[in-house]
């Protein structure tokens, strides 16, 4: 089973090798981690993708919450939240497929970001389901370099994950 | 007036309360050894290995409740802190440890002495930092003090760099902690403390665990009004030794893989366990589906990662054990004593039991030097049987007297743990009690045990190796004993006299009262060494996979 959290943490060096090194020590599991600042300078958010039970996903949801230096872990819902990933991908591209792949990307609407001779690069944002159904339709030209940013996710609507500031 | 950070390090431990430090220095740390140099209300206890500083500040700070501080330079310093440091994490002691670090601008380049200690601590501190700015000083040891102090206590490490360590800085010690990430939660909820008032007040057999967290957070008084209000006996985790006095008749002793006979049997049979300051760890549970198969659980602890991590509970209370005590006592009715005391009673007759050959036994020395200190003493063990038969046999009656490690089960600490222990408490007997092979993995610290006059007494037992893992090769090795016999022991007679340390060897039964008599009247330090049967195995035992109630010789 797959749990997406929100972590809310300190914008302090070593935090991401803390959470890292929690997950390994552990034997959690991790999908994906995402990690950047939030509109404070001084707050990061983790998206972290969790492989585990229930009982796996409280473990580490209570463990995340003893260290310092995070301040908020948030499970995300999927039904209540939007999640988007990023993908660039560099596939073969001989000129006489070329059109047919663009075609693909078109139905997609994933962005052709970088043509040479022989390859391209597409970008494509989309959730988890879209992204692997993409790889797979260009997976018979070649692909011959993926990377994926990992999930990251919000709330839909009124719902905000942040610091309390009164807390 | 500006002053060096190392300088406000040490301003900012006296701010603290801190009295003593137990440490080793080292180049990249010599700054703040040159500023402790001025300090007139700090002293400076030079151990002879970093572990063993690590060592003394848990034992310092488990007896008095206060943080135990050491320090220690870059590199081997600093791991050689770290089985400490772990130590102490494992039965959440409340220490700060200091380490010099190399110049920033040489940091990652494996310069001379350089280790991410740090890095290597992550996993076994509360938390930890590297000092970056000289003017974060003042608010790193601040918070430092009340991280590993407050919630559930644990080692903080501080790393200083050298060149941080000489900036000048303005000092000023901050008045508060803020800290948006790490608010420990203290008072139970009212709900919650209700519910399990009233579990308690329904339970026909019902029993306390009480675990490390009760010393730690002084609830022995709240533990003993809640038990003897509703006649409720009570069994401890070896962290939870002291307690709860082992000489009350609602006391079932250790429970566990080496428990009492009638602890393990009356929580199998419990209809209700209270487990205050527990964790459920695997030495005390047995087989967790066999662990109080018919009862509901109720789990006090102030860590809520605790709750549901091992055992899951019917009720659990995150909050301060002695609050959540407090509150649920208000809640519980008085209660006559009932079949299940009559119970209690009954399976209490069956006690630990071991034979007496002609030979000295362990067991018998440990049960005569109960009776000699009458519970009012400070004791230290080692790790081995000789750690199993004290936590089984020494009636301990006074809340932290029992001063062990549990969690991580570390040879060597005991002595040095001893040292700390006798500066928080210096007017107590403080006894080590250490096999052989633990004796042989810190026996340096006797130097600063004489250095500092401290009256430390010692019984040795020698069995000429490594008793407790003989055992566990002889029930699951086929008795295939490898590497647990030592083809040579010192003279720990005249070793001990090579440091002007007064001892004696016994080997029979009859030389054992006169020989304790004077173990405990002795000024100074004194060892006695007990030769003793290697052969002597700890009864009952839980083996791997059984439930605690399946005991051999139980
Ligand atoms: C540092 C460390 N190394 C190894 C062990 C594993 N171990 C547990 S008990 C024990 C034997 C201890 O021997 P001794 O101190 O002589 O005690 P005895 O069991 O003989 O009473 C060993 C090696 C340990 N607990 N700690
Ligand atoms: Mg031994």
């Amino acid at each position: 089973m797959k749990t997406t959290l929100s972590v809310l943490v300190e914008n302090h060096p070593g935090v991401l090798s803390r959470v890292a090194g929690l997950f390994s020590r552990r034997g959690f599991n991790i999908d994906s981690l995402a990690v950047g600042t939030t509109e404070n300078p001084e707050i990061s958010r983790m998206t972290i993708v969790v492989d585990g039970d229930e009982y796996i996903v409280e473990q580490v949801k209570k463990q995340l919450n003893k260290l310092v230096d995070v301040i908020k872990v948030s499970k995300i819902i999927p039904e209540e939240s939007v999640s988007r990933e990023l993908v660039l991908i560099k596939v073969d591209a001989e000129p006489q497929v070329r059109s047919e792949i663009i075609h693909i990307a078109e139905i997609f609407r994933a962005n052709i970001v970088d043509v040479s001779r022989k390859s391209m690069i597409i970008e494509l944002t989309g959730d988890k389901d879209k992204v692997s159904a993409f790889e797979e339709l260009l997976k018979p030209f070649g692909i011959k370099e993926l990377v994926r940013t990992g999930v990251i996710a919000v709330n839909r609507g009124n719902k905000t994950i942040k610091i309390e500031e009164d807390e | 007036m500006e002053i060096s950070s190392a300088e406000a390090l040490i301003r900012s431990l006296e701010i603290e309360g801190v009295s003593v430090v137990f440490g080793y220095p080292g180049g990249a740390i010599l700054p703040v050894y040159d500023s402790l140099f001025h300090s007139k209300k700090i002293k400076h206890i030079l151990t002879r290995s970093e572990q063993a500083a690590a060592h003394a500040a848990s034992g310092y700070a488990r007896v008095s409740r206060k943080v135990g501080v050491c320090m220690a330079t870059s590199g081997p310093g600093a791991t050689n802190l770290v089985t400490g440091i772990a130590t102490a994490y494992m039965d959440s002691v409340p220490i700060v440890a200091i380490t010099g670090q190399v110049a920033t601008s040489l940091i990652g380049r494996d310069v001379f002495q350089e280790v991410d200690i740090t890095g290597a601590t992550a996993p076994f501190t509360k938390h930890n930092y590297l000092v970056k700015k000289a003017e974060d000083v003042p608010r790193i040891v601040k918070e430092a003090f009340y991280i590993a102090s407050t919630g559930r206590p644990g080692p903080v490490l501080i790393d200083l760099p050298k060149d941080v360590a000489e900036t000048r800085i303005e000092f000023k010690y901050p008045e508060q902690v803020v800290l948006r990430g790490y608010k420990p939660k203290t008072n139970g909820h009212p709900l919650q403390i209700s519910r399990a008032a009233e579990a308690i007040n329904k339970a026909q057999r019902p029993v306390i665990c009480a675990g490390g967290g009760v010393n730690s957070a002084g609830a022995e008084e709240e533990l003993l009004k809640l038990a003897e209000k509703a006649h409720i006996p009570v069994a401890t985790s070896l962290m939870g030794i002291g307690a709860f006095p082992e000489d009350h008749p609602l006391s079932l002793g250790m429970l566990g893989m080496h428990g009492t006979p009638y602890a393990n049997i009356a929580v199998t049979e419990s209809d209700l366990i209270i487990a205050a300051g527990a964790r459920f760890g695997d030495r005390l549970t047995g087989r967790v589906a066999g662990f109080a198969p018919n009862a509901k659980i109720i789990h006090i602890d102030i860590d809520p990662a605790e709750i549901g991590k091992n055992v899951k509970p019917d009720i659990p209370i995150v909050g301060d054990v002695k609050l959540v005590l407090a509150e649920i006592l208000k809640e519980v009715y008085p209660k006559q004593p009932t079949e299940w005391n009559s119970r209690i009673a009954e399976l209490k007759k069956k006690t630990i039991s071991y034979d007496r050959t002609s030979r000295l036994c362990p067991q018998e020395v440990i049960e005569a030097l109960s009776a000699k200190t009458g519970g009012d003493a400070i004791i230290t063990t080692e790790v081995g049987s000789h750690q199993m038969w004290v936590a089984q046999l020494y009636k301990f009656t006074k809340p932290r007297t029992f001063i062990s490690s549990g969690g991580l089960g570390t040879m060597g600490y005991g002595l040095p743990a001893a040292i700390g222990a006798k500066f928080a408490k210096p007017d107590k007997n403080v006894i080590n009690i250490c096999g052989d092979g633990s004796f042989q993995m810190n026996m340096a610290e006797l130097a600063t045990a004489v250095e500092n006059n401290l009256s430390l007494k010692m019984i040795l037992f020698n069995n000429r190796g490594l008793g407790l893992v003989r055992q566990l090769q002889e029930f699951y090795c086929e008795k295939r004993y490898s590497q647990v016999h030592f083809g040579f022991v010192p003279d720990f007679v005249k070793l001990a006299e090579s440091y002007g340390i007064k001892a004696r060897r016994i080997d029979s039964r009859e030389e054992l009262d006169g020989a304790l008599d004077e173990l405990i009247c002795e000024k100074g330090c004194f060892l006695l060494e007990c030769i003793v049967d290697i052969n002597e195995n700890v009864y009952p035992m839980v083996l791997n996979g059984s439930p605690i109630n399946e005991m051999i010789g139980g």
